[in-house]
């Protein structure tokens, strides 16, 4: 049986970078919230096509670069 | 030094010292015998080498229980020349088999990491040994300048000292101390990609890791699995230590039943818990003394090996109280770069000494549970996820006491003594009463 993949975006978040400034639950609630203290608890399966340009927004608008986006294969 | 019991059957601490410090370069050849290792590369004692020791079914002993043998392929394919670092840190308060081992058979280690060494191709040899151990250091120190003047050290080899805290062994955290002097653990997103100082690979081994590496080489896998178990292979040791007549060093067979291990070291009293693994280990519960000392057994009652900490509760202490005080200990060793570990463990910690008190709000489980959920894997590294492992099974085990506590009634056990030990100078058990 041949398995169609495909690459998918997958987001994560550098802990030792991220200084709680929240913007990335902000910018892409749909799969980020934040913990008590103002963390951000993430959801890491992989973005939905119609999210992605939200997810690169949230990486590049992190002031500290901490949010990562993982590329990785799934199965269609 | 910690107390050791030799028994005639163990593999790894045979000799003993002459006045506290390890045998030397003769008496371990004598002990052990020689081991030949190619001056250059030699593919075929390599592949021997490397099948003998997956054949083995070896587990690193650090904590990960790793696969050894895995780790080196990773390393050998990078264009630079490897290094080797021998992680000696033991930041465990209660253990101690690490610097047993340094102390008892530092040239078997240091065979061990002249095997990983030619198998990988390395041109450097490195062994941390945390800074206020400085018998370990000693000892390591005295067998390298032995090899060096016998003439059998083929590689450069040296003794380095980072600072003395519980992260500080964590692997990404050494490699970083190696290479910037920061010590503080990383974020690995490709955890294939090896660690690098000074931008060359870096492999990096537990002590006891590399005896057994030493020990397979000379006498092969089939030896090293008539102890054991088929899936947990090989003698281990452990730090006992809690309600105990003779705490200390043992060496024992993957598998033996909990219980005959705190026997060993003379159990003197009917048990509320043990606490395996590490401070970042499990709780077992008494009637689960039989479960095998081995990954599989252990990891189905929610334990692990983890470094070989086994700390017997005796019944009339309370086991809450203890877990606050690891909690809290724990907090503090926090390397505080990750918001959910510099802020989470400080909160459970602070649930915890309430709980134990018996003056905690009626929300206080439900807080520990979410609080517990809401850090697990949030760290760059697994500090967090110990502390978590090792609450809920607090939570768990002692869940009588737990209700008892959470209803205002604390136990008589709160105000008793710890059984638990911190370095000099650490708070938590003032503060958890
Ligand atoms: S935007 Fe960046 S710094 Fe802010 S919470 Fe998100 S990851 Fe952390
Ligand atoms: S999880 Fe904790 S101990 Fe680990 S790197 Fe982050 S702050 Fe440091």
């Amino acid at each position: 049986m041949i398995t169609r993949q495909r690459v998918a975006l997958r987001l994560r978040v550098d802990p030792v970078a991220c200084d709680a400034y929240g913007y990335c639950a902000e910018i892409l609630p749909e799969r980020v919230t934040l913990d008590e203290w103002g963390y951000p608890i993430v959801d890491g399966t992989p973005v939905d096509a119609d999210l992605v340009a939200l997810a690169i927004r949230a990486g590049a608008e992190c002031p500290r670069r901490a949010v990562l986006l993982e590329r990785v294969t799934v199965n269609r | 030094m910690s107390a050791v019991t030799l028994e005639t059957n163990d593999r790894l601490l045979t000799v003993r010292p002459g006045g506290g410090m390890g045998p030397d370069l003769a008496e371990h050849l004598a002990t052990h015998g020689t081991l030949s290792i190619p001056a250059r590369d030699d593919t075929d004692w390599r592949t021997g080498i490397q099948r003998a020791v997956s054949a083995s079914g070896l587990l690193g002993r650090g904590g990960a229980g790793f696969p050894s043998a895995l780790k080196w392929d990773a390393v050998r394919r990078g264009r630079r020349r490897p290094m080797v670092v021998v992680n000696a840190m033991e930041g465990e308060p209660a253990s101690a088999k690490d610097r047993v081992l340094l102390s008892y058979a530092p040239h078997l280690v240091l065979d061990g990491a002249e095997v990983v060494a030619a198998v990988v191709g390395a041109s450097e040899i490195v062994i941390c040994v945390a800074e206020d151990n400085r018998t370990a250091a000693a000892a390591v120190e005295r067998a390298v300048t032995e090899r060096m003047r016998a003439g059998i050290a083929r590689r450069r080899m040296s003794v380095r000292r980072p600072p003395s805290r519980y992260v500080a062994g964590e692997e990404s955290a050494l490699v970083s101390w190696l290479d910037d002097k920061r010590g503080l653990p990383m974020l690995r997103v490709d955890k294939s990609v090896p660690l690098q100082v000074s931008r060359r690979p870096v492999v990096v081994h537990n002590v006891e890791t590399l005896s057994q590496v030493a020990l397979i080489a000379r006498h092969g896998p089939d030896w090293f699995r008539r102890v054991g178990t088929p899936e947990a292979p090989g003698s281990t040791l452990v730090t006992v230590s809690g309600a105990v007549r003779s705490p200390g060093v043992f060496e024992v067979e993957l598998g033996t039943p909990v219980v005959d291990i705190v026997r060993r070291a003379g159990l003197e009293t009917e048990l509320a818990g043990v606490l395996l693994g590490g401070y970042g280990g499990a709780w077992l519960h008494p009637s689960r003394l039989a479960t095998p000392y081995a990954p599989g057994p252990l990891s189905a009652v929610g334990a692990t090996l983890g470094v070989g900490i086994v700390i017997a509760l005796p019944v009339g202490s309370c086991g809450i109280t203890e877990t606050a005080r690891i909690a809290r200990y724990m907090a503090g060793e926090s390397a505080g770069q990750c918001g959910p570990c510099v802020y989470g463990l400080p909160a459970i910690a602070t649930d915890l000494e309430q709980l134990a008190a018996g003056r905690a709000d009626s929300a206080v489980l439900e807080r520990i549970r979410a609080r517990a959920t809401a850090i697990e894997g949030r760290g760059a590294c697994r500090h967090p996820d110990g502390v978590v492992r090792l609450v809920r099974s607090a939570l768990a085990v002692f869940a009588d006491d737990v209700a008892a506590h959470a209803q205002g009634r604390p136990c008589p056990g709160h105000s008793a003594g710890s059984v638990l030990r911190f370095p000099d100078g650490h708070l938590a058990s003032r503060r958890a009463s």
